[in-house]
């Protein structure tokens, strides 16, 4: 997704946009009237916007940080590697298009790293989701037609996700992702304290796991809920699987060796 | 019928205003809607707290009857009051989401207003005699000691003080889960259909126990939901077709003959989005907020965010015409989406002719389209311009570089004036427009 941030009058950024949002969400459950769904499913869409950039951006930013340092060492020991195709023509979107191409391996690992970014974010938070909370991967569900709770596995998702589907790809995978996730959550510890109220009051109808650490990213968690709450504004499942293969072929090899030791 | 203002031979002047000058505003004296009804001669307003207020037009004064007539209280009444779902602990809004009048078929003046749950029938009628003279009561009322009847007389029928009265002759209740936002009256002039976020009943005006499901988008998993109905209306003459749009900004045209349960549209209408104008805020600016067909049943227009577009049936795949309501908003909707104005939801309305459309703005503004010369003007609901039959004056607001003299910086627009509700007489030139708790009236100037 492309956003026209130019046109932004406030240099409002990903993250305050994500925390207001949440915010919205929370005090609509305690408006006179009852919980508008209109108007909630289009504070969702917001999130989900700003989501895409702000982990776009995160990933960006542990790149350009990698890129710098070891991983020249490791390029230059894995020049053999062939090099990825792009996955989507999506490299115009990559936060940084200036990449020096130092071994032809490492150029186009990084771009095509890069240009995975838009379509992965929701794959990506649901390892990363996987990482810190094995069971807190359920949602209940107030059917206010029937009456009737459902709790909803996260596995809508799960299944799509490369952990699942490709063994071999699990440990390296997760590995980065706990590197980005943790990098990425660090901020959103220090959300302040209403929210996690907001979020204790939230999550009453949601499955809380032993494994679910109150303060490991707040914000992630609601992320994820809504990640798998209104799933339709998720790309298609053949994407998915896509990026998961792809995925598994990225993982392995030095690469990943390099990251994991970060 | 003439068109908007911009020509010398038409000028809008304030006619009237209702409502309270009290700076402080509360909550419950906010107007929700404003509907004239089929002749032009009476006009409802709803607010947030449940009441429902009627004027009706007064002949022009015999004296003068180069002026129009005004519009004076005809019917004060509350119509829904708050109430409690023990089952769900929601409260339910008694505000007023919308007033549809029926057309006239007796003495008796019928409209149908509704809040998030609950469509009520309202009678009003006109008292204008009374009766004295009873047998068994005393003219208190008190009953009188049947030993003392001697002899029986027929009571009789005394003119007495006007009084109007309003009843509420059907109650439709217990049929939507979701917040109803439209109703909408055939032009059978037997049913309507009142529709929320996620479907649409039909009813029978005499039937109140039981209703049609027509539409119904909820997902089999409502984690799959994407988008919700946001207006609905029936077709002006076609009495087996209606509209409803939706908040990815797509309006379905359905035929109630092809199915029991229109799920499948007929027509579909969208617009392609733009590309290079995406934004965070995409999705929110281009949800539909109000659908209104044509007097003619060829036209429809809706009302997204930022502008007005008007349809015809006949094109699915672009508006025929597409006006800016305020452009000038695009580069703030992020402050607009933290102060929660993004999420205002503006109405639209066509006048009687269908050469004309009005619709609402910010800093009590509001915005006329003239279709046929393509002339736009911008007009503003104040008290200051508000002096007997005073010309209102074009507004303008700048866009950016230098201010002209007497335009306004969009910085300075007060987002808290907003004007959603107007509405154009059917036949005249009166227009009615909605500045918070305040009703004003316009009218053209007849040289």
């Amino acid at each position: 997704m492309e956003v026209d941030r130019g046109a932004m009058e406030c240099a409002v950024d990903a993250q305050s946009l994500i925390s207001m949002s949440l915010m919205k969400i929370h005090s609509s459950r305690t408006q006179r009237g009852g919980i508008k769904l209109h108007k909630n499913l289009l504070v969702s869409y917001v999130l989900r916007n700003a989501r895409q950039l702000y982990i776009k951006e995160k990933y960006a930013e542990i790149y350009r940080m990698q890129q710098y340092e070891e991983v020249m060492a490791v390029c230059s020991g894995i020049q053999e590697l062939d090099p990825l195709e792009p996955l989507e023509p999506q490299g115009a979107e990559d936060a940084e298009p200036e990449q020096p191409v130092r071994a032809a391996g490492c150029g186009e690992e990084s771009r095509a790293a890069g240009g995975r970014e838009p379509e992965p974010p929701y794959y990506r938070s649901c390892c990363m989701e996987d990482q810190f909370s094995q069971n807190c991967n359920k949602t209940t569900v107030l059917d206010l037609d029937t009456h009737v709770v459902t709790t909803v596995e996260n596995g809508f998702l799960h299944q799509d996700c490369c952990c699942a589907a490709a063994p071999q790809c699990a440990p390296g995978a997760a590995a980065r992702k706990r590197k980005v996730d943790s990098a990425a959550c660090s901020p959103d510890a220090e959300e302040p304290s209403d929210y996690t109220a907001g979020r204790k009051r939230l999550k009453r109808e949601e499955c809380s796991g032993a494994d679910c650490s109150p303060d490991a990213s707040n914000i992630s968690n609601l992320i994820s809920i809504f990640g798998s709450g209104f799933s339709g504004l998720l790309s298609r499942q053949a994407d998915l699987e896509q990026v998961c293969s792809k995925q598994a072929l990225a993982s392995l090899g030095a690469w990943t060796r390099a990251i994991v030791a970060f | 019928m003439a068109g908007v203002a911009g020509g010398n031979d038409f000028q809008w002047c304030f006619s009237q205003v209702k409502g309270a000058i009290d700076e402080d505003v509360a909550e419950a004296d906010i107007i929700s809607t404003v509907e004239f009804n089929y002749s032009g001669d009476l006009l409802a307003t709803g607010d947030k707290g449940g009441r429902v207020v009627i004027f009706q037009h007064e002949q022009e004064s015999k004296n003068r009857p180069h002026l129009r007539g005004e519009y004076n209280v005809y019917s004060t009444f509350q119509s829904h009051e708050p109430e409690f779902d023990y089952l769900k602990s929601l409260e339910i809004e008694e505000k007023i989401n919308k007033i549809r009048w029926l057309p006239q078929q007796n003495a008796a003046h019928f409209l149908l207003s509704t809040n998030d749950k609950t469509i009520k029938l309202w009678k009003i009628s006109e008292r204008d005699k009374r009766a004295e003279g009873y047998n068994l009561k005393d003219e208190d009322g008190r009953l009188r000691d049947p030993f003392r009847i001697t002899s029986l007389r027929v009571p009789v029928l005394m003119p007495m003080d006007l009084m109007v009265e309003a009843s509420p002759r059907r109650i439709f209740a217990n049929a939507h889960t979701y917040h109803i936002n439209s109703i909408s009256v055939n032009s059978d002039h037997e049913t309507y259909l009142s529709a929320d976020d996620l479907r649409i009943n039909l009813w029978h005006l005499e039937i109140t126990d039981r209703s049609f499901n027509i539409v119904d988008i909820k997902p089999a998993n409502m984690e799959e939901l994407t988008e919700v109905i946001t207006a609905a209306e029936c077709h002006p003459h076609q009495c087996n077709v209606f509209v409803y749009s939706s908040s990815k900004g797509t309006i379905r045209l359905c035929d109630m003959r092809a199915a029991a349960l229109c799920d499948r549209h007929s027509k579909f209408f969208e617009e392609p989005e733009d590309p290079s104008s995406r934004s965070f805020f995409s999705e929110i600016i281009s949800s539909i907020s109000d659908v209104k067909f044509s007097h003619s049943g060829r036209y429809m227009m809706t009302r997204d965010y930022l502008s007005v577009k008007v349809w015809d049936l006949n094109m699915e795949n672009r508006p025929v015409e597409t006006y800016q309501v305020h452009e000038y908003l695009r580069s703030k909707l992020c402050s607009l989406y933290e102060n929660d104005c993004i999420f205002d939801k503006f109405e639209c309305c066509w006048n009687g002719s269908d050469s004309a459309i009005m619709s609402g703005s910010y800093n009590n503004f509001f915005r006329m389209f003239d279709r046929n010369t393509r002339r736009d003007i911008t007009l503003e609901a104040s008290r200051e311009s508000s002096k007997p039959r005073a010309t209102l004056k074009p507004r303008k607001v700048s866009t950016g570089g230098k201010r002209k003299k007497d335009e306004i910086s969009v910085d300075s627009l007060d987002f808290n004036k907003k004007i959603l509700h107007t509405a154009w007489h059917p036949k005249d030139n009166v227009i009615a427009v909605a500045a918070t708790n305040n009703l004003y009236i316009f009218q053209d100037k007849i040289n």
